[in-house]
């Protein structure tokens, strides 16, 4: 009897997050028309080296007061990456006359792989890349996620994609792969294209938009 | 650039980058016999190495057997000014490397790091070298490459656009184009 009525409510749960889960996958990747707000807050995480440069490449052209507050996330071990946006947001302060170095935030997260890490050892580094992950995420509960890769995006966006089941948080994620990759995805972007984690996904190369159709071709931003 | 040394002739530099990589199998084929003459041929009189995290460190000489003047650091600050003053470039295969050598309009053969696990930083490499916009060798082929290149054939590289994105991303939020 006890037994029945447990099995009976966790069914119901069970039910009840696959239909949420069914939903929000219906409804990412759906413009948000209508929807419009003046802005959104938005998280930037910053990949390293050519990821960092082709990111910020986007970010100068984006319009600032409609991606603000803008929270910048780098690997632990990239020094360079938000010393890069530190330099960009201050730039935008002698522009418009805005102070938003002020509001601009730069935080620094463990990455889930080394470029050159085996596959076995990433298992128990993504672990805990996750769980940091987790503590950001809960602090910023950002509605915009610029993403570009590599592995230091999948913690968040997979959070992200998470507070949207669970109704935390709506947000927008766009993933941008890499000018890098011309015939094949990166693994981190498909895992975002296959697990229809990115409302938006796009390619750099013709060669990869034909493989990949459900990705938006923007030709080379570098 | 172009001042004549010891009424020898123009300085002609040739700079080599890694990055911020370790990646000794270039750094060991620019200090090989094979690839130093080839540049002389060429007419090249100096040779810079950004040798990077690695390990093997490369003869120093300062060509006076006629031979290049060869010089070398780990890192820079501004690499940008090594490569503004380079009359060719060989680099690593990373894409920073590359657009930045590009746009300063170098001519520009990529070495490809046949080391690396995930070795797709050959796609973007070739594909450029498929467009006629950068020679793409290996490590032990590079003296031929050098050999065999006509960099006046080299087509310059237009500098892509973000903007195509940052429209897509305005409508996805329902912003107004403007």
């Amino acid at each position: 009897m006890a037994l029945g009525s447990v099995v009976a409510a966790v069914t119901a749960l069970a039910l009840l997050i696959l239909i949420r889960f069914l939903y929000v996958v219906l409804w990412s990747g759906k413009l948000l028309h209508g929807k419009s707000q003046k802005t959104y807050s938005t998280l930037v995480i910053l990949g390293s080296g050519g990821h960092t440069a082709e990111m910020l490449n986007l970010l100068s052209v984006l319009q600032k007061e409609r991606f603000a507050p803008r929270f910048y996330v780098a690997a632990a071990t990239d020094i360079m990456s938000l010393q890069k946006a530190r330099v960009l947001e201050d730039s935008l302060v002698d522009v418009a006359g805005v102070s938003s170095g002020e509001t601009a935030k730069y935080m620094q997260i463990y990455r889930s792989r080394e470029v050159g890490q085996s596959y076995i050892t990433s298992v128990w580094t993504t672990l805990v890349a996750t769980t940091h992950a987790l503590y950001i995420m809960i602090q910023l509960r950002p509605e915009v996620i610029l993403c570009n890769g590599p592995g230091t995006c999948i913690p968040l966006c997979i959070i992200a994609f998470l507070f949207k089941v669970l109704g935390i948080r709506w947000s927008s994620i766009f993933y941008v792969e890499s000018i890098a990759r011309v015939r094949r995805l990166s693994l981190s972007g498909l895992l975002l294209y296959k697990l229809r984690v990115a409302d938006q996904f796009f390619v750099q190369w013709p060669q990869l938009h034909r493989k990949y159709p459900q990705a938006v071709y923007v030709g080379c931003l570098m | 650039m172009g001042d004549a040394e010891d009424g020898v002739g123009p300085k002609r530099t040739v700079f080599v980058t890694v990055g911020t990589t370790c990646f000794d199998a270039l750094v060991r084929a620019v200090d090989t016999r094979e690839v130093q003459q080839e540049l002389s041929a060429r007419g090249y009189t100096d040779l810079v190495i950004q040798m990077g995290r690695g390990t093997y460190a490369p003869k120093k000489s300062n060509g006076e057997d006629g031979s290049l003047v060869v010089d070398y650091f780990t890192f820079s600050p501004s690499i940008v000014d090594y490569l503004r003053s380079a009359s060719l470039v060989i680099s690593h295969a990373g894409s920073g490397s590359i657009f930045e050598t590009l746009r300063l309009g170098k001519p520009l053969i990529v070495v490809v790091n046949e080391d690396l696990m995930d070795n797709h930083q050959t796609e973007l490499a070739e594909e450029l070298a498929e467009r006629k916009h950068l020679y793409c060798a290996r490590p032990q082929a590079l003296y031929k490459t050098i050999a065999d290149m006509d960099v006046e054939s080299l087509l310059p590289y237009v500098s892509g656009d973000a903007a195509p994105v940052a429209k897509h991303i305005n409508r996805f939020l329902g912003f107004p184009d403007d």
